[in-house]
């Protein structure tokens, strides 16, 4: 289990990793970039992934901007490469508390204090948290390319089974959360913890007082990519009194309208069973412990 | 540049220059190429935790980083723990607890929990074991770990563990 | 539910141990909790083991490897793979000549049919990680570069992959056993089966499936061998449990002198069962490094480890047994089926498992009838190697579930059941011909139900709407298999005795060996502690050896619970007799009768009748050695003695009761484990901490195969698990505390009176888990028989039983 040879190249600033990019894949090279290499490397390592060249953000780190946390109005921004842990000890404003709360499932602390926020979204796993995360608050992931720069909302990011809109020779530089949500909870069954999750759910709720009035629910691990589950949103959009039976609701609208696979792993129904679970726990958990 | 890149870096406070491939992992550089072997080598991805060393004072994977991105960093390992012969506190609170048997996953132990101790000394035993989780250990069925590195998070904040 | 709400907590209440203790002697160091010698070295990073060797002009090897589970090669080209920048040499089966590895049991060709596995594939491929071809290079980088280039083509077969594909036999694995069938043995029939089914007043009928693990040491295997152009000899620096087999392997398999192969062990990184067979690649090293005249390292990387290493573990067991209206059990009868994988092991052949199961399946119940059938099948997936264990935890599972099975059609309490059938007088000569020493299987259950009762989980279990359940295991182990034991298995490799020789230097200081092979189980400790005890000297002052052909004229390694119950009774002898040396020398000394003297308890020798006359070690080492003029006549110089140990008869039995509290999460079918308690008899304990790691890393291995690990295999032979994504270790989250309580009958036939501990945890584990999760089911009305449990399933059945 040894990677396959590549040429490495650091680079120095955003527009230094764009042109090394671009010039690299000019010179039929196949380049990729490393940050936290938590996804990347186990996967060189196998020699699934076999990039001809790497070029290393690492050194971008000195830049402050790459692992700033910045929280302007309602906005959260985080530098592409604020590591799991960063996010894990900051004191978030009440609106994205959720994402500190969240990184805990994300591995264990070694690899939290590499992985960073923007190789998980690129990566764009199915059930990663940050993607699912993404997906609850409306993250726009700013990217830098030969041709500038331009923002990615995150319901135009993932196109299932890896595959994401970032462009191979384009560098995210930030991600910004635009919807704050003080009622906010990611649930998530493993088998082991620390381990990807076979399904997760993330919630969203909007109250007023005891009562429910909207909401958000995202779900990993049913689908080629993270999805939000309109049905069950629908369910919270029309209201009631915040409590187990609305929970069970949601949950059950959440179940009956996810479509997950039969896979080598587990069942289709074992995850929509999941689902039905994980949504009501997170429901429970977003409304502060409401019955 | 598939040409081997001359590397600086820190090891156990002393400076090291490597020339290496740039696909070497740090954990391949550590052991065979400064020879210190203390660091150990379990599945090279990511999951058994042998490899975990201090890298920038915080506790990594040494085969999910590549040697090359480590350049300018302090790493430690094991070889850094005990001072002269002496077993540190966190050694001996192993050793008393039967917390090792084969010794093949300890001194990932040993590194998870400096960077855990550090980060969270003031962790309950619950705490402790799910920070443990990060590391496999074949031999032992964790319990003689999680009380050792809890004796030691206790000794270190001069509270008798309970 | 938080801690606090738990009737017990799981790590601070350790049941009392009330049971027969040893009164015999106890010295000063056997039974207290030393700190192991092992430990300082460990701890520091000082350790070496095999990856750590680094020897000067190393190359470095891997294996092309099969990636279909059954085919015929039709060739394998390596001639891009030697042009790989760095890769030195690339040889496959006809490159090399080597001969076959042959396991063989001593029984006629309708019982046993002899296989033999290759060092690398020669026409056939038999599983997916097979070794084709070995690439030796400068790094393990350029390696894996050279084996990519490989290029293999071959006709594809269909693969057999499970039971019913090998019985079916539209394709044989191996051409000598047109039935996939390695081993069919009747070995029991004993009269009144039939007629006892007929008497029944219950008959109940349990088919038990454990699925395949990885035994998992969490160092891989590997090798380094260079060739000593002085001496004329290869040097095997190998983890392995049992290093003499390898030596004669790979004299026999490169058709040279065993002279001429030294095999030594370093550290090694836990073995479990997994080394205590020699590998293919250890041999396939072997000849390169023999060919090259270059030290060459194999360190095999934990895909190949999970692929194509030694699997173990799955087995079926349909199981009937007759009882009585009060619950005891009048006959049991057994159909054994083990799915050996692609090969035979050496030494120990595919027959080892089910030959074990038939052998003890009536385990510490008293049957009076018994019949039985097992059956070895080859099939395309990964070889077997006997796993900690071997083969009692999934028999222990089989009669478990049916004394729990009777208990449910009885209406009888599970435990009462166990009470009314257990043996309870000793000797015990059992329906399968094995004598059995006494124990405490009586005592061990008793004590661990009270525990649960104490604590209060049967109340909680009663009075809450949670799915709580409660499991017990009632199990003995058979350990010390002496060399008569053994040979009843008709292994023609017949394993038994140990030897161990004992110096002194001429500082009092003593280095001993034992044939016996640490891999974490502290006998650099235990050992010492033994010696020490003979002796009357520091522990301090002992240091083990193990592991060198050279140094030991010959071992049986460590597996089956041996080390501390044969290789410890070899080192104590080794002790005793050098201390008889000692007195002879110092009663010469002192001009005293050699009855008038003795060991003194403190690295002396003391006159009786006058005890102010004493000698030290040291002053007797120094004549021994240094002013040999003086010995008596008839005593040659050097302090040394040898000994050999054999355990008599049947062996002897450890055992223990495992008692577990599980709770399903009704959202999820996951299996929480409340509590784990363990009360064990493995005689006198050498020392506690060490056996109570074994007991608790043991019953973290049981819990896996319980809960957690399995390498599947689809139906074109592919295996599930390539990496731990997949292959589920658990981790500190997933395995409880574990309290142990020890009862004590110390073995009547051993030196020191320790029966093995090495292997109890993880043949009770899976039984008391299981049982305890159908506990958790039992108004559902499903009752679980396989493991590992899948979540998915204990979901299933607490939704579709509600
Ligand atoms: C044992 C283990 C357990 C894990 N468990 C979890 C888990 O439970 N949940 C979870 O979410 N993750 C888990 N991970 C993955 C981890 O979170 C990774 O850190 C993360 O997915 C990737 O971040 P990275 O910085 O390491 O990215 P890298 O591995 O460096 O890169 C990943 C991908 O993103 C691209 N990329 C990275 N940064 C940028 C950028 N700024 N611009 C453009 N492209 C970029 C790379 O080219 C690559 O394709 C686990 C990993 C391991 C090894
Ligand atoms: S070797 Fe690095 S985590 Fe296993
Ligand atoms: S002590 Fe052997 S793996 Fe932990």
């Amino acid at each position: 289990m040894k990677p396959a040879a590549f040429t490495y190249h650091r680079a120095h600033d955003v527009a230094d990793a764009v042109a090394l990019l671009t010039d690299l894949a000019a010179a039929g090279e196949d380049p990729k970039v490393i940050a936290g290499g938590q996804s990347l490397m186990p996967m060189m390592n196998f020699r699934l992934a076999r990039p001809s060249a790497l070029v290393d953000l690492g050194p971008l780190r000195r830049l402050p901007a790459m692992t700033a946390i910045r929280s302007d109005g309602d906005h959260l921004t985080l530098g592409a490469l604020v590591t799991h842990h960063a996010v894990e000890k900051a004191t978030l404003p009440e609106g994205f508390a959720v994402l500190s709360r969240a990184m805990r499932w994300v591995g264990h602390l070694p690899i939290r204090s590499r992985g960073t926020v923007a190789g998980s979204l690129v990566h764009g796993d199915a059930t990663a948290e940050w993607c699912l995360l993404a997906l609850l608050l409306d993250a726009v992931v700013v990217a830098e390319g030969p041709s500038g720069r331009r923002e990615i909302p995150a319901d135009e990011l993932f196109h299932g089974f890896y595959a994401t809109a970032v462009d191979l020779d384009e560098v995210v530089v930030e991600v910004r959360f635009t919807r704050p949500a003080p009622h906010a909870a990611l649930c998530e069954f493993a088998r082991r913890h620390g381990d990807f999750a076979v399904v997760d759910a993330a919630v969203a709720l909007d109250l007023e007082g005891t009562a429910a009035t909207g909401g958000r629910i995202v779900l990993g691990g049913v689908a080629p990519a993270p999805v939000r589950v309109p049905e069950a949103e629908a369910v919270l959009a029309a209201g009631g009194a915040a409590g187990d039976a609305l929970w069970g609701a949601v949950a059950d609208a959440a179940a009956a309208a996810v479509d997950p696979p039969d896979d080598a792993t587990t069942t289709a129904a074992y995850r929509r069973r999941l689902t039905r679970t994980l949504v009501a726990d997170a429901c429970r958990e977003a409304s502060g412990g409401l019955r | 540049m598939n040409d081997p890149h001359l590397l600086s870096l820190t090891v156990n406070g002393t400076e090291q220059e490597v020339v290496v491939e740039p696909r070497r992992t740090l954990a391949d550089v550590l052991r065979h190429d400064l020879r210190l072997t203390g660091t150990h080598v379990g599945c090279e991805h990511g999951v058994c935790g042998a490899c975990t060393v201090l890298l920038d004072d915080a506790p990594v994977r040494a085969c999910l980083v590549f040697a090359v991105q480590a350049e300018g960093a302090e790493v430690r390992t094991v070889e850094s723990l005990d001072a002269e012969g002496r077993l540190s506190d966190l050694q001996q609170a192993f050793s008393d607890h039967h917390g090792l048997q084969c010794g093949f996953c300890t001194p990932g132990f040993l590194m998870l929990a400096e960077g855990v101790l550090d980060e969270q000394p003031d962790a309950s035993r619950e705490e402790i074991r799910e920070a443990l989780s990060a590391n496999l250990c074949r031999c032992t069925g964790y319990q003689t770990i999680v009380d050792a590195v809890h004796a030691t998070a206790c000794s270190r904040r001069q509270e008798i563990p309970s | 539910m938080t801690a606090t709400e738990l009737p017990g907590d799981g790590h601070a209440t350790e049941p009392r141990a009330e049971g027969p203790r040893f009164d015999g002697h106890r010295g000063r160091w056997v039974g207290a909790s030393i700190p192991r010698h092992e430990d300082p070295r460990l701890l520091t990073g000082r350790g070496r083991f095999v990856d750590d060797i680094t020897l000067s002009g190393m190359l470095h090897a891997g294996f092309v490897r099969a990636t279909v589970a059954h085919a015929q090669i039709t060739g394998i080209d390596l001639t891009a793979t030697r042009a790989v920048e760095g890769v030195v040499a690339a040889y496959d089966a006809s490159d090399l000549a080597l001969g076959d590895i042959v396991a063989l049991l001593d029984r006629p060709a309708e019982e046993f049919t002899p296989t033999a596995m290759p060092i690398l594939a020669k026409d056939k491929i038999r599983f997916v990680g097979e070794p084709l071809a070995i690439v030796v290079a400068r790094d393990p980088y350029a390696v894996e570069d050279g084996i990519e280039a490989a290029v293999v083509e071959h006709t594809a077969l269909d693969a057999i992959v499970d039971e019913e594909t090998a019985l079916r036999a539209s394709t044989t694995v191996h051409d000598e056993a047109p039935d996939n069938v390695l081993l069919d043995v009747s070995m029991f029939d004993t009269p009144g089966v039939d007629e006892a089914f007929a008497d029944a007043d219950v008959t109940v009928e349990v088919t038990t499936r454990s699925g395949r693990q990885n035994a998992l040491p969490l160092e891989t295997r590997g090798v380094v061998v260079s060739w000593d152009a002085r001496d004329d000899q290869l040097l095997v620096q190998t983890c392995t449990q049992v290093p003499h087999q390898v030596r004669t392997l790979v004299a026999r398999c490169l058709d040279v002198p065993e002279r001429t192969v030294r095999v030594t062990v370093p550290d090694m990184g836990g073995g479990f069962g997994q080394k205590c067979v020699v590998g293919r690649e250890e041999v396939a090293v072997a000849a390169v490094a023999q060919r090259l005249h270059r030290p060459v390292k194999w360190i095999e990387d934990r895909r190949e480890a999970l692929t194509a290493g030694f699997l173990a573990r799955e087995q079926t067991y349909r199981t009937r047994a007759a009882f009585d209206a009060d619950g005891h059990i009048t006959a049991l009868d057994v159909d054994v089926v083990c799915d050996m994988g692609a090969y035979s092991c050496y030494p120990f052949t595919a027959g080892i498992e089910p030959l074990m199961a038939s052998a003890e399946m009536p385990s510490v119940y008293r049957v009076p009838a018994y019949r039985v059938r097992g059956r070895a099948l080859t099939s395309n997936k990964a070889p077997t190697a006997p796993y900690r264990g071997v083969s009692r935890p999934q028999y222990v599972v089989a009669i478990e579930r049916v004394m729990e099975r009777a208990a449910r059609e009885l209406g009888l309490d599970p435990v009462e059941v166990r009470r009314r059938n257990v043996i309870t007088e000793f000797p015990y000569t059992g329906v399968n011909a094995v004598t059995y020493d006494p124990g405490t299987y009586r005592e061990s259950l008793d004590l661990a139900e009270a525990t649960i009762r104490d604590e209060g989980w049967y109340e909680l279990r009663e009075s809450t709407d949670r799915h709580i359940g409660i499991g017990f295991c009632c199990f003995s182990e058979r350990t010390g298999y002496g060399s008569e034991a053994f040979a009843k298995r008709k292994m023609t490799v017949v394993p038994g005795f140990d030897l161990s020789e004992i110096r002194m230097d001429t500082t009092g200081a003593v280095v001993v060996t034992s044939g016996t092979m640490n891999h974490g189980q502290s006998h650099e400790t235990t050992f010492a502690q033994i010696v020490a005890d003979r002796l009357g000297i520091d522990t301090a002052r002992v240091k083990l050896r193990q592991g060198d052909t050279e140094r030991i004229a010959y071992g049986w390694g460590t597996f089956a619970s041996r080390s501390v119950t044969i290789g410890g009774s070899a080192v104590a002898l080794a002790s005793q007799r050098l201390g008889e040396l000692l007195c002879r020398i110092a009663a010469h000394l002192l001009e005293t009768r050699p009855d008038n003297v003795a060991l003194d308890g403190d690295g002396g020798v003391v006159q009786l009748d006058d005890p102010d006359r004493r000698l030290t070690y040291e002053d007797i080492a120094d004549v021994a050695y240094l002013r040999s003029h003086l010995l008596p006549k008839d005593v040659e110089p050097a302090l040394t003695a040898t000994a050999s140990f054999d355990v008599p008869g049947d062996g002897t039995f450890s055992n223990a009761t495992h008692a577990v509290v599980v709770e399903a999460d009704p959202g999820t079918g996951a299996i929480r484990i409340l509590r784990y308690a363990c009360v064990e008899d493995c005689g006198v304990v050498i020392h506690p901490k060490v056996v109570e790691g074994q007991c608790r890393g043991g019953i973290a291995q049981g819990i896996a195969g319980a809960l957690f690990e399995e390498i599947t295999y689809d139906a074109h032979g592919e295996p599930s698990a390539a990496s731990f994504i997949d292959y589920l270790v658990p981790t500190a989250t997933e395995i409880p505390d574990v309290s142990i309580a020890h009862l004590e009958t110390p073995c009547a036939f051993t030196e020191n009176g320790a029966k093995g501990a090495g292997e109890g945890g993880t043949i009770g584990a899976p039984a008391a888990v299981l049982n305890a999760v159908n506990d958790a089911l039992r108004h559902t009305g499903v009752e679980l028989d396989a493991t590992p449990i899948h979540p998915r399933v204990v979901l299933d059945a607490l939704e579709g039983g509600l």
